[in-house]
């Protein structure tokens, strides 16, 4: 099965998600894993903040990783190099979770095989803030070439 | 299943545009507003943060103009597009968002008089500097590089002398320095050339020429390619903390659409020549028949110049279809669906005998302008280039017999008659 890269494969990957386990998220305001996170949160996801490094990030409690994390987890949103996203992508399916996406410039076809192989859609080299304002609405408002063709009204 | 490619006609009129989702409108609404209500002050600062996509003040964006933007970022092939109120501005908010003080560029000598002067003089004001050179010699690009140059910068199809790029030598020259090359795609439109195909990596627009296509708007548009790798060490506005719009990193943030993000956030907020909502919706009118204009302007501007090149009145035609043209093989690589709307051409007796042609024509219109629907004429060295000296006009291409043609979508017998009663009575 391959990895999901088209509008509507990414649109119900995310209209059907509600729990985004964000793995690798930073405390620093600046840094593009924190506009991920906030632009989900201002989006109606609940976030789970995944860093060893951090208890607290973007007012939610932050755990040392993914086996941590007591509740269920519709997408993990990986912002690691990618060596680091296999044992990730076990993790992922330990977890029960839905969808492993990587970020984007993050590629790992070892960690795509293992969550494919565990049941998960995955999502490779996509910035999860992008695609979301790219397939639900938002990026268009930038000038950004959605790729989006359609005549019916968005929902 | 795989997103489908879909076809450049289909562009011209869906890209960028889907039905209203409040009320269903099928045409584009024109938001004929200044500003947009926050939800909340939570989602204000997001907004001002740029945590989440949104509108704020149409200065920075508008729903109607982004219509505009996404369809022409569509058709050229690219990432992301930022609208201006003219060609001028786009083009000016291109360049002063790659461009500081003390920094460099280095242009085609056969620019457009506008962007000439823009560069030369008004540029040179805020201490960037530029360098003209043969248009036709990438070597002369490669030779007038220095350690503070940020483009290259050259167009499609010249206007006037009609000149076309190598596009595919000179982005070879700007990537060897690793800065980007930008051209001036107005004359081609994206239906004639992609430059991003060709490997420039930011092209910008007079949208009010061939995009508009009916000379009642202005208009302008930059289109960043999304392939340029930014973080290359010479352009550390992108990649570091911007004191402009309070510590965002651009291209680490908005990866492939980084420029146009700071060209937008920065250069557009702060100097603010903004196009208008109303202007963006006209232009899209325009632009939803580009794919059925310009194969007839195409046809139409090869026939009429044939049609010169035989007639005894006329000393020399220059149009880079035509057998012999300096340019032809040029045009064959980078326009093979034709070499656009616009000729020139030199009357028999000089200076004195365009003046009386201009002056005979009966439905071309006299005006300062191309890419109009309607045929267009000028005398290039007493008007559009008439703040050049003689030296730098011959330098940009401009003789002082030539007469411009702009050729539109009339009945191509009737455009040929006009030109014929004129050039007869330019001859007595």
């Amino acid at each position: 099965m391959p990895t999901v890269d088209d509008i509507a494969g990414l649109r119900q990957i995310l209209t059907r998600s509600r729990v985004v386990a964000v793995v690798g998220l930073s405390e620093h305001w600046y840094r593009p894993s924190y506009f991920a996170a906030k632009y989900l949160l201002d989006h109606g996801y609940r976030i789970i903040p995944v860093n060893p490094n951090h208890t607290e990030v973007l007012g939610e409690k932050c755990y040392p990783d993914l086996a941590s994390v007591p509740a269920t987890v519709d997408i993990v949103d990986c912002f690691r190099r990618p060596e680091d996203i296999p044992p990730i992508a076990r993790e992922a399916v330990a977890k029960g979770a839905k969808v492993l996406w990587m970020q984007i410039g993050i590629r790992s076809e070892e960690g795509a095989r293992i969550a494919l192989a565990g049941g998960l859609d995955v999502v490779m080299n996509r910035c999860v803030k992008i695609e979301h304002a790219r397939v639900i609405g938002g990026l268009h408002w930038a000038g950004v070439n959605t790729g989006v063709i359609s005549a019916r009204r968005p929902a | 299943m795989p997103d489908r490619k879909f076809g450049f006609d289909t562009l011209c009129l869906h890209a960028g545009h889907v039905p209203d989702s409040e009320t269903g409108a099928r045409a584009l609404p024109i938001y004929q507003t200044t500003s947009f209500v926050f939800d909340s002050a939570d989602h204000a600062a997001s907004l001002f943060n740029l945590q989440t996509f949104g509108n704020v003040y149409s200065r920075i964006s508008n729903p109607t103009v982004a219509a505009l933007e996404e369809r022409v970022a569509a058709l050229e092939g690219g990432r992301a597009a930022l609208a201006a109120a003219t060609g001028m501005a786009a083009q000016m908010v291109a360049l002063l968002t790659l461009c500081r003080n003390g920094d460099h560029v280095v242009a085609a000598r056969t620019l457009y008089g506008g962007t000439y002067s823009q560069l030369a003089t008004t540029f040179a004001q805020f201490g960037i500097d530029a360098t003209f050179v043969d248009a036709d010699d990438p070597a002369a690009f490669r030779r007038a590089l220095k350690s503070n140059t940020k483009a290259v910068y050259a167009e499609t199809i010249g206007n006037p002398q009609l000149n076309v790029c190598d596009i595919a030598a000179l982005a070879e020259v700007a990537h060897g320095v690793g800065i980007p090359f930008v051209i001036d795609n107005t004359l081609a439109s994206p239906y004639l050339c992609r430059p991003f195909e060709h490997g420039a990596d930011i092209v910008v627009h007079s949208v009010t020429k061939y995009l508009g296509g009916h000379g009642t708007t202005m208009g302008g548009i930059l289109v960043e390619s999304g392939k340029f790798p930014w973080d290359n060490g010479n352009f550390p506005q992108m990649t570091e903390a911007s004191r402009g719009y309070h510590g965002v990193r651009f291209y680490e943030t908005f990866g492939d659409f980084g420029f146009t993000m700071k060209a937008r956030m920065e250069t557009m907020r702060t100097l603010g020549p903004t196009l208008a909502p109303l202007s963006a919706f006209l232009l899209l009118q325009g632009i939803e028949t580009l794919h059925l204009r310009m194969p007839r302007h195409c046809e139409s501007a090869l026939a009429v110049a044939q049609h010169l090149a035989a007639h005894r009145a006329v000393e020399w035609v220059n149009y880079p279809f035509l057998e012999g043209n300096r340019y032809e093989k040029l045009a064959q690589r980078y326009l093979p669906h034709g070499a656009g709307g616009i000729l020139t051409f030199g009357v028999r007796g000089g200076a004195a005998a365009g003046e009386r042609f201009i002056e005979s024509v009966q439905f071309l219109s006299h005006l300062a302008n191309v890419g109009d629907a309607k045929s267009l004429v000028i005398h290039p060295a007493s008007t559009t280039h008439r703040q050049l000296s003689e030296d730098e006009q011959r330098a940009a291409g401009v003789t002082p017999e030539m007469i411009r043609l702009s050729i539109g979508l009339e009945t191509l017998d009737d455009i040929l008659w006009d030109v014929d009663q004129a050039l007869e009575k330019s001859q007595r």
